[in-house]
Formats: structure tokens, C-alpha cells, sequence
């Protein structure tokens, strides 16, 4: 076993015991990128310099995860180190202050390797959307890593770093972590801080981990979670460590599977994939029974209405002037606004712009924006419904695995569709993990989304552990297929 | 759903972003099928039901009002394109 393919848990473990150095993890790591970045193209900025500089600051910090490496997806920023959200916009931005999750990175000792790729400003499911590069799946290098957190999970998955930190805000961490056969948290809205996390669409945005498996989420939700008063969101409660919660047990869990996500639209490798894994949660002693959560179609235009007002608002504050793209060609203020921000966005951002401000402008903010508003109380509704009955509920985590690079992009409907089991969780703010489970005929991960209360963290990661610990999907390792 | 394209045109201009012949077609064909696909939010049983604003119970949050370190106002006015005496720079807008 390569010191690379080794979760930050087992690095840990071997660290104690004086079998490995924190300077071979380094290496390990550094050296893997250098082999794998050419095929792979995660990122978008490596800090190899950096990384060097800053571990041998932390090497004799405390903390146990001092030295330990991560990459940071390019749209939380990161001081003196550009954060471009995959954007022309962006392409020379260098933050002036850290986000609060970079700062908890840095009191941990764990060390950054770079920034990582993404759809431009987090829009997208399959990371063509970058304006950068675009990333490839590491277990077929012709098919997308899924996104926006693209570069994030094939970059754990082609063990370029042992975990990374990605965004959700419709699945985007879910999503790729599903499509790179990883596992993917995005905590309970509230949970971890935003502040510093380039707003997207902010009451649907949150930061999460993307891992090699459940253990490795937990420790980095550990680091990760709490509240900060930069965050008026960040909701103030006394913090759980969500290692002691992994019991591998799941005995008297209650398990509901809502049925509209298995109906068409949903492929049947992973139809069959899903149902195996309701048969080991039986065996392990959970009950799993059918359930209804009667709002899917709903929910996901309710998705597309809310994400896209908000991100018309959200990226008004790209104009040319203090930060980001300034166009050449002007004659006065408004030309500025107007040429810096059509020369400076990718289709995909203009095109969601477009959207919401058509659904927030007059004569169609009540037929759309405000029907979606009210379709959102529906939605935490059923979930409530639900939860009165059931502990956690499961559902595929993408209706699909990954597709062929270039096969969505001209057909952003198609894409969006894709995003139906993951957005409700987004819409009702509750926390969502996405498990891999098992491969397909073409040998490409299908993932599984076990779905808690707001704030039951602790209840989706002990049933997605104890699943991962009686299963063995860890022994399939990526083919970089060609 | 019809979206004509004196529309698109004005929400563009709304959105400050111009819009290249080719692409008002291309976004009028998407914005059209998406939001007919969007429509369905009109049929969801949502009658008497409240707008729900955020993801949690929304609550008003203040801080002590302090005196605290604020930015370096050189760091701020790194990533802007014109600068001038710590002042972010534009052109003429009064005649």
C-alpha cells in the first residue's frame, strides 16, 4: 500500500506508531500530483512552494493533523494564494483575507496543496462549465468527475491529496464525490461557516468535505464545523465530535426510501446497485421501509428559481471596479459594468443570471420566485413528515454515474435533471452524504445519499460508516482508463 | 412559455450584460424550455402555505458594536484595476 492511497485516519495511525514520517506524506502526496495532474487536471493553482514553507512552520505544531496535506476547491479563498471559481472573472484574484474554514485549516497545521478546479462559480454538475480546464474522471479519463466540485473528488479519488474541501449548494459536492466513487458531506445549513466562500446562491451554499471514506469526513467535519460570528447564518451551538459517534452499529435505525427516486428517470444498474444496499442495512439490523417524499419534479424546478435569483443578486458585484475583470474597451461607468461583465462570465453563469433576474423581475417574481418560495416550506414539510417516521432517508445520489465528457454540455435542462436526489436536501438546509457503493457494468462508481435531520450529522455518519465497514467498495481502486 | 426577444434583450440589459445576436437566440431557445419546466411550481399544492426565505429559522443577529482591526486598505485595493490616493478609481461620471 502507497502512502497515497492511505485515508488521513490510517496516516494518523501509522504516524503514531513511528512507521511513516509526516515529510514522506508530503512527498507521497507532492510526487502523485506531479504523475497524475497531467491526466487528471484537478487543479488550478498547485502551491508547492507554499505547502513547503508552510509544513515546515507546522511540522512541530501540536495538532495531530499538523502536516497533514488537503487542496481547497478555487472558490473559498485563501489569502495570498488566487481564488479564480474557475472563472475569467476571477483569473487573477488574490483574496485579501482568509475564509474561516482556510484559518481553521491553518490552526489544525494541515497544509494546503493548491486550489482545485470547479464550474465556474460553482454552476454546473460536470466541471466543463471551468473556464480554466477541464478535469477528468479518474476511473475513466473520457468521462466528467461530475461537479461543481469536480476537481475536489477526482482529486481524492486519483490520491493526489487524502481529502479536500469542496461547496453544495444543489449536490456539487455530492454529486462528484458519487461520480469519483469517494464519499461527500454537505453538513446542516448552519453548521460550517460561509464566510469567505464566493456566494453562489447564499441560502443554499455550504461548504463540506470530500474524503476517502466516512472516518476521514468525520475528522474533517471536527475541524471544520462551528460557529463564527462573520457568519450571521452560522448557527451557535455547542460543538460534537463526530468520531465518538461512529459505532458501527445500526441496529433499530429507521430507514425510509422514498419511492419517487426510484422511478424512471433513475438507471437500473444503480436501481440494483441502491437495493443491495438496502438488503446490507437490513442484514446489519436497520429497518428499511418504503416511503413518499411527493415533491421531487417540484423541488428541483423550485431549485433552479431559487439558486438562480439568487445568484443574479449574488454576482451583481462583479463590475470591473474593485476586484475581478476590468474590460479594455470603455468609454464611461456603465460600459465598464456591462463589457467587463459579458466579456468576464461563461455561458452557463450568464445564462443562470439571465434566469434570475427574469424570475425576479416584475410581472414574473409571483408566478416564479415567490411560487418557489412557498414550494420551499413544502418541501421541509415532507422531510418533517418524514423524519416524524424515520431516522435517515435514502435515496441514489445522482440518477446516473458519470457520462461522457462533452455528451451534456450543449443541453443545460438534461444537465439540471441530473440533480434531482440532490437538491431537496439543499432546499430544506439538512445534511447529506453521499457513500459509493459499488460499480457498474463499465466499472464507474455508483453512490448512494443517506439524508438526516438539520444538525443529526452525527446519526447519517455512523449509518454511512457502519454500511462502509461491513462492504468493501475500498478494495476497487481507479483504472485512470484511457 | 414564450420568451420574445424584446424580453430577453430587456432582462439583459437589467442583468448589465450584453448579448451577442447569436447568444439572445441560444439563451431566448434555453430560458423558453426551462422555464417551461420551471412552470410546474404553479401546480404544486402550495395554497396558504408561507414563503420560506432561508434554510433555518430566521432570526435577527447583532454584535456588539466595537471598535475591532479592520482590513489593510492596501491589501483591499490590491485586485482593483485603477486605483487612486486609496480610492478605488472610475470614469467621469458627472459632466
Amino acid at each position: 500500500m502507497e502512502i497515497y492511497e492511505l485515508s488521513v485516519h490510517e496516516l494518523l495511525e501509522k504516524l503514531d506508531k513511528n512507521e511513516i514520517t509526516k515529510e514522506e506524506i508530503l512527498s507521497s502526496y507532492q510526487n502523485r500530483i506531479n504523475e497524475k495532474e497531467n491526466d487528471v487536471q484537478a487543479f488550478i493553482t498547485i502551491t508547492d512552494t507554499e505547502a513547503k514553507e508552510q509544513f515546515e512552520k507546522e511540522k512541530n505544531n501540536p495538532s495531530k493533523l499538523a502536516g497533514i496535506p488537503i487542496a481547497i476547491k478555487d472558490n473559498i479563498c485563501t489569502k495570498g494564494v488566487k481564488t479564480t471559481c474557475a472563472s475569467k472573472m476571477l483569473e487573477n484574484f488574490v483574496s485579501p483575507y482568509n475564509a474561516t474554514v482556510t484559518e481553521k485549516l491553518n490552526e489544525a497545521g494541515i497544509i494546503s496543496l493548491g486550489k482545485l478546479n470547479m464550474d465556474e462559480f460553482a454552476m454546473g454538475g460536470s466541471t466543463e462549465h471551468s473556464y480554466v480546464k477541464k478535469t477528468k474522471n479518474p476511473w475513466n479519463l473520457n468521462k466528467v468527475p461530475g461537479g461543481s466540485s469536480g476537481g475536489s473528488a477526482a482529486a481524492v479519488a486519483a490520491g493526489m491529496v487524502p481529502w479536500a474541501l469542496g461547496s453544495d449548494t444543489g449536490g456539487s459536492i455530492r454529486q462528484p464525490a458519487s461520480f469519483c466513487g469517494i464519499v461527500g458531506l454537505k453538513p446542516t445549513y448552519g453548521l460550517v461557516s460561509r464566510y469567505g466562500l464566493v456566494a453562489f446562491a447564499s441560502s443554499l451554499d455550504q461548504i463540506g468535505t470530500l474524503t476517502k471514506d466516512v472516518k476521514d469526513s468525520a475528522l474533517l467535519l471536527n475541524v471544520i464545523a462551528g460557529h463564527d460570528e462573520k457568519d450571521t447564518t452560522s448557527v451557535n451551538k455547542p460543538k460534537e465530535d463526530y468520531l465518538q459517534v461512529l459505532t458501527n452499529n445500526v441496529k433499530g435505525l429507521k430507514i425510509g426510501v422514498p419511492i419517487e427516486y426510484f422511478g424512471e428517470g433513475i438507471n437500473n444498474e444503480v436501481k440494483d446497485s441502491i437495493n443491495q444496499v438496502i438488503e446490507k442495512y437490513r442484514e446489519l439490523g436497520a429497518t428499511v421501509e418504503n416511503c413518499s417524499l411527493n415533491v421531487a419534479e417540484y423541488a428541483l424546478a423550485t431549485y433552479y428559481i431559487i439558486a438562480c435569483a439568487e445568484a443574479s443578486s449574488n454576482l451583481g458585484r462583479f463590475d470591473g471596479i474593485r476586484y475581478g475583470y476590468r474590460t479594455q474597451n470603455y468609454q464611461n461607468l456603465k460600459d465598464i459594468y456591462r463589457n467587463s461583465r459579458s466579456e468576464g462570465f461563461g455561458a452557463e453563469v450568464k445564462r443562470r443570471i439571465i434566469l434570475g433576474t427574469y424570475v425576479l423581475s416584475s410581472g414574473y417574481y409571483d408566478a416564479y420566485y415567490k411560487k418557489a418560495q412557498q414550494v420551499r416550506t413544502l418541501v421541509k414539510k415532507e422531510f418533517a413528515k418524514n423524519f416524524a417516521k424515520y431516522d435517515v432517508i435514502l435515496t441514489p445520489t445522482s440518477s446516473n454515474v458519470a457520462f461522457d465528457l462533452g455528451s451534456k454540455i450543449n443541453d443545460p435542462l438534461e444537465m439540471y435533471l441530473a440533480d434531482l436526489c440532490t437538491v431537496p436536501v439543499n432546499i430544506a438546509g439538512l445534511p447529506g452524504i453521499s457513500v459509493p457503493c459499488g460499480l457498474n457494468s463499465e466499472g464507474m462508481p455508483i453512490g448512494f445519499q443517506l439524508i438526516g435531520k438539520p444538525f443529526d450529522e452525527a446519526i447519517i455518519l455512523n449509518a454511512a460508516y457502519t454500511y462502509e465497514q461491513n462492504t468493501d467498495f475500498k478494495t476497487n481502486k481507479p483504472q485512470f482508463k484511457n | 412559455m414564450q420568451v420574445s426577444k424584446e424580453e430577453i434583450l430587456h432582462i439583459a440589459k437589467l442583468a448589465n450584460l450584453n448579448l451577442k445576436e447569436e447568444e439572445v437566440e441560444t439563451y431566448m431557445g434555453h430560458l423558453e424550455e426551462i422555464l417551461n419546466f420551471a412552470n410546474v411550481v404553479n401546480q404544486a399544492p402550495i395554497d396558504g402555505l408561507e414563503e420560506t426565505i432561508g434554510a433555518n429559522v430566521a432570526y435577527n443577529v447583532f454584535r456588539k458594536d466595537e471598535m475591532i482591526q479592520s482590513f489593510d486598505r492596501e491589501e483591499l485595493l490590491q485586485n482593483a484595476k485603477e486605483t487612486q490616493e486609496g480610492m478605488f478609481k472610475i470614469p467621469k461620471v458627472i459632466n
